[in-house]
């Protein structure tokens, strides 16, 4: 599962919707990682449209919270800014910037580990970075 | 036609054997590249985006969204979230994972002007969920959701405590908050009959989204295919031009349409009967619809063979 993913999934427990504790998931620490780290900007540039549409979408001090969880707590405190505009002339300090969100949300993965859910308690698996969702029939 | 909805619940029916069978089906592959192709044309995506796959399967699907090769995603390189029930569909969707990472490091091995391609499966991430238990994002995740042959299965009760119009119900509502505010919703299925249609319809209505159904090829016995256009949005078809807009021509919340071939099959019956050349003409035209070759019309066409002597 992407890291992406974790700033948008929720528990799917219909009584936690109400519930902002249910956003983020708790990610256990003992979470396994795998980093594929691209360096080649040809690659990246190419999705620098998805990546300044996504970053307008992130909750940041989730991905603070998220990151924190997993072991990184190296990440700006704030959002960086960027806009469709800001693509036309970009300068190196932003190409940097898009580089390493690149490599953070979508080549960073969690290949196993589980993620709870503040609110109900609910442990979610991830085996092979797949996230087992189902509930159990007293959940559902 | 068989089917599958009939025969077990999804997570079962689509077992190790099933799945493998069904992916590597060049002819499936072919169908759901089609609808799938036909599906983004109705999103009408003018950006990158991110997208949910509804009932992803082996991810087929996912692979065509994300390919930078498809006309229709001209410039773009959208980024997917697929959920699907069957485990065993998810595992082939991991060995084709496998199996394109290790095509990939081949070409960059033996061609170092390959680019770097970009898309394909490592654009999208997979889930184990039942779509009926709600849509699992937070409010405003998505732009786009779509969804190939799967939503059918929501009217299967394969469990006691499976109430169909609730899980219905329960899948538009979250989705509609997963959605960004002009997300959109393509969701190409096989309805058993007129009742299903109409439901979906009814619930998506209630629920706020706006748009219709989009019949494919309606003429055709095997190749009518239905889609299910939707849209958080406030719009009119009047607006189609509008460039952000679904791709709507001839969708239409109200299934009116769908019932006017039984009426004139019943008018047909009790009006007199037809002449030998108007039912060969019918019948031309019709197979002409369906997309058959037929042989032009002429002066002959109906006409008796001369007697021979």
């Amino acid at each position: 599962m992407k890291l992406l993913t974790t700033n948008f999934i929720k528990c799917s427990v219909k009584a936690c919707d109400s519930n902002m504790t249910s956003f983020p998931l708790r990610y256990d620490n003992q979470c396994e990682l795998e980093l594929n780290y691209e360096d080649d900007e040809s690659i990246i540039e190419k999705s620098y449209q998805f990546l300044v549409g996504i970053l307008d979408k992130i909750d940041w001090d989730a991905l603070l919270k998220v990151c924190a969880d997993l072991g990184n707590n190296d990440l700006p405190p704030n959002k960086p800014l960027l806009t469709q505009d800001s693509l036309l002339s970009l300068n190196d300090n932003e190409r940097l910037i898009l580089k390493q969100l690149f490599n953070l949300l979508i080549n960073t993965e969690i290949v196993n580990g589980s993620m709870k859910c503040d609110s109900c308690e609910h442990v979610y698996l991830i085996k092979n970075g797949i996230p087992n969702l189902l509930l159990p029939p007293h959940l559902s | 036609m068989s089917r599958p909805e009939e025969i077990a619940p999804p997570e079962l029916f689509y077992n190790d054997k099933e799945s493998k069978k069904y992916t590597e089906n060049s002819r499936v592959q072919y169908i759901q590249y089609v609808m799938t192709k036909r599906s983004l044309e109705l999103l009408n995506l003018k950006e990158s985006s991110f997208i949910l796959d509804i009932g992803c399967g082996s991810c087929l699907s996912g692979e065509i969204i994300s390919s930078a090769s498809e006309e229709v995603n001209a410039g773009m390189n959208h980024y997917w979230t697929g959920l699907d029930i069957s485990p065993d569909m998810l595992e082939q969707a991991l060995i084709r994972k496998e199996e394109e990472k290790f095509n990939n490091d081949d070409d960059s091995n033996s061609d170092d002007e390959s680019n770097g391609e970009i898309g394909g499966l490592r654009n999208g991430d997979m889930m184990l969920h039942d779509i009926g238990q709600g849509i699992p994002f937070r409010a405003g995740s998505f732009d786009a959701a779509i969804s190939i042959s799967a939503i059918q299965w929501l009217f299967n009760k394969d469990n006691n405590n499976h109430d169909p119009i609730k899980r219905i119900k329960r899948f538009f509502e979250s989705l509609y908050s997963a959605l960004t505010k002009n997300g959109k919703f393509v969701a190409q299925f096989y309805p058993a009959n007129d009742d299903q249609i109409d439901t979906f319809l009814q619930i998506a209505k209630q629920t706020g989204f706006s748009g219709g159904l989009v019949i494919d090829n309606p003429e055709s016995k095997k190749n009518k295919k239905y889609y299910l256009v939707l849209s958080c949005g406030t719009m009119s078809s009047n607006d189609a031009n509008d460039s952000d807009n679904l791709n709507l021509s001839g969708a239409s919340m109200d299934v009116s349409n769908i019932h006017d071939k039984k009426e004139l099959k019943k008018k047909r019956g009790n009006g007199m009967l037809e002449s030998k050349k108007s039912f060969i003409l019918r019948k031309k035209e019709l197979m002409k619809k369906r997309g058959r070759e037929v042989r032009g019309e002429s002066k002959y066409t109906g006409r008796k063979r001369r007697d021979r002597f």
